[in-house]
């Protein structure tokens, strides 16, 4: 088997997301059927069983969120999948895991909406409610790839980084990263790392399951082993009891964000090209990083100064990075499926320093290079 | 208080937040003597509780407590079961929470037959919320949504456990704590999909709207009105109108969900084969 993944091997998007959240260790999955995502629920249930862990089909998307949610709390890696619709029911439970903090991934593998929309076509349109789609100031982590290699990687680190700061990751592809098929090699042995998940360092009398660590994330105790504590989705203090007092509120809502703004940089993941010189910066994320990418070259081909800016991590937003962007170019251009939702963010960060202009579209198809690279001669 | 049910309480965590006459008190105290006759470990045992007033009993037991979202309880449950078998896994709802915003939930964690046992603490009405009706509140009775009475028919819970393929299903009584408490000791020891419904007392956002003052006259319209399904099996329909039967209602021999599921791996792991991903190198 090694040999044949040395050498590369086809592999689709959705199967990438399934093997490397196998190989960052996840156990369960739970997850309801849905059009674009469902190879990944198809995959999990063939080879889970096969590695002694557990697949449940559920009855519907909110089941499946509480299901994987569960299960980590038992101390099982957790992973369910979906895509807009589905994305839209686990909101609540969303909420839940990022204020009881209980590692878990959600692959939403976005298609066109709203509503219903049109199942099998691509869109981003979910960028904002990866960030916002539950109610109340929560943390979230969210990662997009553009290709089939990314999205193994980026699985396996959205498993890692829940472990590691006990929070919810949206692992958002689009509908053309999922099922895009290309010939991946995939890291090899000892190329990526595993999360382990860091329980108390005390005997359980001494446990306060609620009381953050050095790096603001509490250890975390998993069922059955011995440390008996509570977990709700009430606000509580240190030691897990519901509280209505504003003191221990604002100091658990505080630290639940602060546990992520305080390690921007082992969050924040990006890939930059030809930015030394450049006057203009294309800013793409998922399927459209790839259009992008093909419209940047094209352009340095004609001797246009520009370059190419991806965020691997959509959310936190790498506020410092677009800022720097900003002081350097003249114009950002945003290309996205959707009415621009990032852009928005892009605008918010950069003020004046920089023109921003959004190439759009919501028409089910995804953005073409011409397209990208038209608006950079709009702009050159 | 008998002082060795102590040792299942977070007692820091009181005063509880039940109304005076509530009746969760008592299928608590049931419980818990369920759980010591049975000597259950408690860092083996998991409670886990939804959305309303009996949901926050979770909160006062010291176990592996779970205190999830409206509805969802059972899912949650489903996940921590399926990925610790090993553990005893009990499911505290409301008459809401379990039928309305849980139904799909509950009937197909029943119909999986997952060894999960859920007590169902049925006081008619949503409680915490000051009084509205719910899936399981009687014809003709009247709640903050219901001012001039409902006309909706209520579930019987416990028929449409049975119908969704529960192995074990009990009811029992505030006033008859005996069997509640028995009830609740065969359901957990049932591997399979039980459910006890415990008829519990909501003076404050049921009883005084429905013509009953206090809690004690709710526990003794629990006397009066229950039979023994011994006692019921040579009793008419028409004596039986408005009763509510007690006892053991249903059982069944049928695999267990968990179990089934081990099997599954036991036989793909003696295929061999397809266990490997790619290895990477722990931190």
């Amino acid at each position: 088997m090694s040999n044949v993944l040395e050498m590369g091997r086809l592999m689709q998007g959705n199967e990438a997301v399934a093997e490397g959240a196998l190989a960052a260790g996840v156990r369960f999955f739970a997850g309801y059927p849905i059009t674009p995502s469902t190879e990944i629920a198809e995959i999990m249930s063939q080879r889970l069983p096969k590695m002694g862990g557990k697949f449940i089909q559920m009855e519907d998307e909110i089941a499946s969120i509480a299901a994987i949610i569960g299960a980590s709390l038992a101390g099982v890696k957790s992973l369910t999948a979906t895509s807009g619709p589905g994305f839209s029911l686990m909101q609540e439970n969303l909420g839940f895991a990022a204020m009881a903090e209980v590692p878990c991934v959600i692959v939403n593998v976005q298609r066109s909406g709203p509503s219903t929309g049109m199942p099998t076509a691509p869109a981003q349109g979910d960028v904002m409610q990866s960030r916002w789609g539950t109610h109340g100031d929560h943390p979230v982590i969210v990662l997009s790839p553009s290709s089939v290699r990314e999205a193994y990687e980026l699985s396996a680190r959205a498993v890692n980084l829940s472990e590691k700061y006990r929070v919810p990751v949206i692992l958002l592809l689009d509908e053309v990263v999922g099922h895009l098929r290309e010939k991946v090699v995939l890291p090899a042995q000892g190329e990526m790392s595993i999360e382990a998940r860091q329980g108390p360092r005390v005997a359980p009398d001494s446990y306060v399951p609620y009381r953050p660590g050095e790096n603001g994330v509490p250890p975390m105790a998993n069922f059955g082993e011995g440390y008996r504590y509570h977990v709700t989705g009430l606000a509580h203090n240190e030691a897990g009891a519901p509280s209505n007092d504003p003191v221990v509120a604002e100091r658990l809502l505080r630290r639940l964000h602060d546990k992520i703004t305080a390690n921007l940089e082992d969050i924040i993941l990006d890939d930059a090209r030809f930015l030394e010189d450049a006057e203009i910066v294309v800013m793409a994320y998922g399927s459209t990083a790839r259009s992008a990418r093909h419209a940047v070259k094209s352009a340095r081909q004609r001797g246009i100064k520009v370059g190419l800016y991806r965020p691997l991590t959509l959310w936190p937003f790498p506020e410092q990075k677009v800022l720097e962007l900003a002081e350097g170019v003249k114009t950002i251009i945003i290309p996205e499926m959707n009415m621009g939702q990032y852009r928005l963010e892009v605008e918010r960060v950069v003020g004046r320093r920089c023109d921003v202009k959004g190439v759009n579209r919501v028409h089910g198809e995804l953005i073409k290079p011409e397209e990208i690279y038209n608006a950079i001669l709009e702009v050159v | 208080m008998n002082r060795e049910l102590e040792s299942y309480l977070r007692v820091d965590r009181f005063p509880h937040m039940w109304c005076p006459g509530c009746g969760n008190g008592i299928v608590l105290g049931c419980l818990l003597r369920a759980v010591n006759e049975l000597q259950l470990d408690q860092d083996k045992t998991v409670v886990v509780g939804g959305i309303g007033c009996s949901s926050r009993a979770v909160g006062y037991l010291d176990f592996n407590t779970l205190h999830t979202t409206h509805g969802r309880a059972l899912a949650f449950a489903t996940g921590i079961k399926l990925a610790r078998p090993e553990l005893n896994v009990i499911v505290i709802t409301g008459d809401g929470d379990a039928t309305a915003i849980g139904g799909n939930h509950f009937i197909h964690a029943a119909r999986r037959n997952i060894d999960l046992t859920v007590l169902l603490f049925n006081n008619n009405i949503y409680g915490m919320t000051g009084g509205q009706y719910s899936p399981l509140t009687p014809i003709k009775r009247k709640a903050t949504t219901a001012p001039y009475g409902t006309i909706e028919p209520n579930f019987d819970v416990s028929d449409l456990a049975r119908s969704a393929g529960a192995s074990y299903i009990g009811r029992g009584t505030t006033y008859h704590t005996s069997l509640l408490k028995g009830l609740i000791k065969d359901g957990i020891e049932n591997k399979g999909f039980s459910l006890i419904e415990a008829v519990t007392a909501c003076p404050t956002a049921y009883g005084r709207r429905n013509k009953m003052k206090d809690g004690a006259e709710m526990i003794l319209w629990q006397k009066e009105n229950a039979v023994n399904i011994k006692k019921a099996a040579n009793m008419a329909p028409e004596e039986l109108e408005g009763k509510i039967i007690i006892g053991e209602l249903h059982r069944r021999e049928a695999p267990e969900y968990t179990a089934l599921y081990d099997d599954l791996i036991a036989e793909l792991g003696q295929e061999g084969g397809g266990g490997s991903v790619t290895p990477l190198k722990g931190k």
